[in-house]
């Protein structure tokens, strides 16, 4: 299934930053500018990240987490440093092991090392110890995007889920 | 945002506590050109964190208060009877009170709720008859938008439809009829105080389905639609102000003071000509116990002695599982179909009984992703597994007063101003355990004829609160066995006004809130008479 702008918008308006959506014009360098400390390189881990956690299913990721990113941490400094932060812990974490950044990794490795952190098994705590803040900033944040959007809903059989404002009608259909 | 914080200089009304009950108040009496002050104990909160709060009421690592910021020193309470009962998660303190996070269900109590002890002899007949209260209820519906239809066999008499038309069935609701039918069990729509369709600038429900506990649309009715009325018409609303005490004159016959406190530490009095004790069903009685002085020893308002005593609420009773076929869940967060067949009740061997179909039944699949211990497809064949064939059926369970529940005040633990905290003390009687296993009874057969594989029940022991705190400055004609009168001014102090379910003396099973409305249009009418 295909995320498309709909969905970076729909999952934008979950996430309280609908009114970023103009953002998107601007490019991320632009942001950097702008201080935001989440960057290039943390935008390229959050599509890493995507990468293992989103389904097998789902396309069109890489754009939609780029999208998606620019509007939600533009307006939310505090949030955007945690973002960055769990990043930076999960780097350290990868390079304990590997010659490279989380980003630099392939793909099983990318899900070996998510592993290995017992991200799968951490609670998500904003102020926890790293596994915990990878897995609130990182993974949950990923996820809490992907579900709130029409596609992200469908893949699991529900066209108006939570946090989508999807209408009164799709409530009072059966099943297709 | 308020910054004066000082007291009016004059002042016809002053209102305690910025809830549906205050703000109805204040709007009605603002609007008739009145000097309206509003004293609330929480803060306002800002329309656009509105999306946020809901992103910290799906995302697990966010506990439950933290959506309204309930909870800490200033929220502080006991809970020392049979049953604990946890109070932060029934109420909230701010612009707008509890119906920030409430459910938004609005229907009339039943003719039958009004004179329950006459014809069971259980409880206690209300000083106000249905009929009373009827035109009352007519505009509260109006104030707070219901949509609703005329479609209840067993729902009170009526003479104008709703305001706004019902929300339709769901998908789950046409099962269930079937199955109803099957079993003789009658359905019908449920009056919603939400918007169906658009109304003065406000939009229709658009679907976030996260109603309880935060509503990002603004669809679902909350009071501080009221407040901000009242404010452009001139009333006045101090936020962060709680109420310390009341104070009276020396004869002890009127209220002459609130004395609330402000963020920066002072102390402040508001005088007025009338007092409007609008804090909740837990604080009302509080804020009097709290008040006790020379003349009033156990509490002001309290020569009865029954501030605090007789505490209700409605009991929660559920069942419920999957079926073999979609059931199309969660897509919307409130409910569409009822049935207040086993209501009334014949004699005391039970309660009323208001079935509730959910459409909300299992978890959803967002919740699902964020809390498991998986990820990619494997968590994606959890979700399909676990989401989309749940169905379940609640209901509310009446409670009949019962002396021993209460709300006193803690005689050790206080609040950030050394106020005793209020102890609930609350427990469940045979009665309503009786009314709890029949609702289960008949929740089984639905289900059962469903063809549902029924996998939790929530009974007599698993019940819990509906979070509606009823009787705790009871109603009545006799003033050694009430505490406000007819007009819902209290016996013991004639400008002091309540209109809260604290004074139901009696809690039927419907949610208390469209008849905190009626009370509170009532009561607004006769300040306005006195003054
Ligand atoms: C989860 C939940 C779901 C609910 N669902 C429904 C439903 O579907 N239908 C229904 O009818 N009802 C429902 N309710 C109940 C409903 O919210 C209450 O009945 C209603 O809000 C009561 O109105 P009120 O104005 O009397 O009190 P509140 O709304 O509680 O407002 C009281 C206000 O007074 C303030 N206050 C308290 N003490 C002081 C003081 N000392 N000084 C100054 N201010 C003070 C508080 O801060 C608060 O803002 C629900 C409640 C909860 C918690
Ligand atoms: S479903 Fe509930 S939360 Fe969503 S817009 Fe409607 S009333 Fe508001």
């Amino acid at each position: 299934m295909e995320l498309t702008r709909r969905d970076v918008l729909a999952a934008l308006g979950a996430a309280g930053a609908a009114g970023a959506v103009g953002a998107g014009a601007l490019t991320l360098s632009q942001r950097d500018n702008t201080g935001n400390p989440v960057g290039d390189h943390e935008v390229a881990t959050l599509v890493a990240v995507a990468g293992v956690v989103y389904p097998s299913e789902v396309e069109g990721v890489e754009t939609f987490v780029r999208e998606y990113s620019v509007a939600r941490f533009a307006d939310r400094p505090e949030y955007a440093a945690g973002v960055a932060d769990a990043v930076a812990a999960l780097d350290e974490y990868t390079r304990t092991w590997h010659d490279a950044a989380f980003v630099g990794l392939d793909a099983n490795a990318r899900e070996e090392t998510l592993s290995g952190m017992e991200v799968d098994i951490a609670d998500p705590v904003p102020e926890g110890d790293h596994r915990e803040r990878v897995r609130y900033y990182l993974v949950n944040e990923l996820l809490y995007a992907l579900f709130s959007t029409p596609t992200g809903g469908e893949l699991a059989g529900i066209e108006n889920p939570q946090g989508h404002p999807g209408g009164t009608t799709s409530y009072q259909r059966g099943p297709q | 945002m308020q910054s004066n914080r000082e007291p009016s200089e004059r002042a016809d009304v002053c209102v305690v506590g910025a809830g549906p009950a205050g703000g109805i108040v204040a709007d009605k009496l603002a609007s008739e050109g009145y000097d309206v002050v509003v004293l609330e104990a929480g803060p306002r909160f800002d329309d656009d964190e509105r999306e946020q709060r809901m992103e910290r009421s799906i995302r697990p690592a966010h506990g439950p208060h933290s959506v309204w910021e309930m909870g800490g020193e200033r929220d502080a309470y006991a809970s020392t009877g049979d049953r604990h009962y946890p109070l932060n998660a029934a109420r909230v303190k701010g612009v707008g009170g509890s119906t920030l996070h409430w459910q938004g269900m609005v229907m009339r109590l039943h003719e039958q709720d009004f004179t329950l002890e006459s014809e069971t002899g259980v409880g206690t007949d209300w000083p106000v008859s249905y009929d009373d209260l009827r035109p009352y209820y007519a505009d509260a519906e109006e104030e707070l938008g219901v949509a609703g239809a005329s479609d209840n066999p067993f729902a009170p008499p009526r003479k104008q439809p709703h305001p706004l038309p019902a929300f339709p069935p769901s998908y789950s609701d046409s099962l269930f009829a079937e199955a109803c039918e099957a079993v003789g069990v009658t359905t019908h729509s449920v009056p919603n105080a939400r918007l169906s369709e658009s109304r003065n600038d406000r939009s229709a429900c658009v679907g976030y389905g996260t109603c309880q506990p935060v509503c990002p649309s603004g669809a679902k009715y909350d009071a501080t639609i009221h407040v901000e009325q009242a404010e452009q018409r001139g009333a006045r609303v101090v936020d962060r102000a709680p109420v310390q005490r009341l104070e009276h004159d020396d004869a002890g016959e009127r209220v002459t003071a609130a004395v609330y406190a402000t963020p920066d530490g002072t102390e402040h009095r508001q005088e007025a000509r009338e007092f409007v004790l609008a804090a909740g069903g837990v604080e009302n009685p509080r804020l009097l116990l709290l008040s006790e002085s020379e003349q009033y020893p156990d509490g002001l308002a309290n020569s009865s002695g029954l501030v605090g005593r007789y505490f209700m609420d409605h009991l929660f009773a559920g069942a419920g599982g999957t079926l073999d076929e979609p059931t199309r869940q969660n897509h919307v967060g409130f409910n569409t179909t009822e049935s207040h067949q086993f209501y009334d009740r014949e004699d005391d061997s039970r309660g009323a009984i208001k079935l509730e179909f959910l459409n909300y039944a299992g978890p959803s699949p967002l919740e699902m992703a964020l809390s498991g211990d998986d990820w990619g497809d494997a968590m994606l064949d959890r979700i399909r597994d676990g989401y989309g064939t749940h169905v379940a059926v609640g209901a509310l369970v009446e409670q009949p007063p019962k002396k021993e529940n209460q709300i006193r005040l803690h005689p050790e633990r206080t609040d950030d101003h050394g106020n005793p905290v209020p102890d609930v003390v609350w427990s469940v009687d045979d009665q309503t355990r009786r009314t709890i296993k029949r609702a289960n009874e008949i929740q089984h057969e639905i289900l059962t004829e469903l063809g549902a594989d029924i996998q939790w029940t929530v009974g007599p022991d698993a019940t819990g609160p509906a979070f509606h705190h009823m009787g705790t400055t009871r109603m009545g004609d006799n003033p050694e066995t009430s505490v406000v009168d007819a007009q819902l001014r209290t016996h013991d102090l004639a400008n002091l006004t309540i209109p809260s379910s604290s004074v139901f003396p009696t809690g039927g099973a419907m949610n208390p809130t469209l008849t905190i409305a009626a009370l509170a249009l009532k009561a607004a009418n006769h300040v306005a008479e006195r003054i």
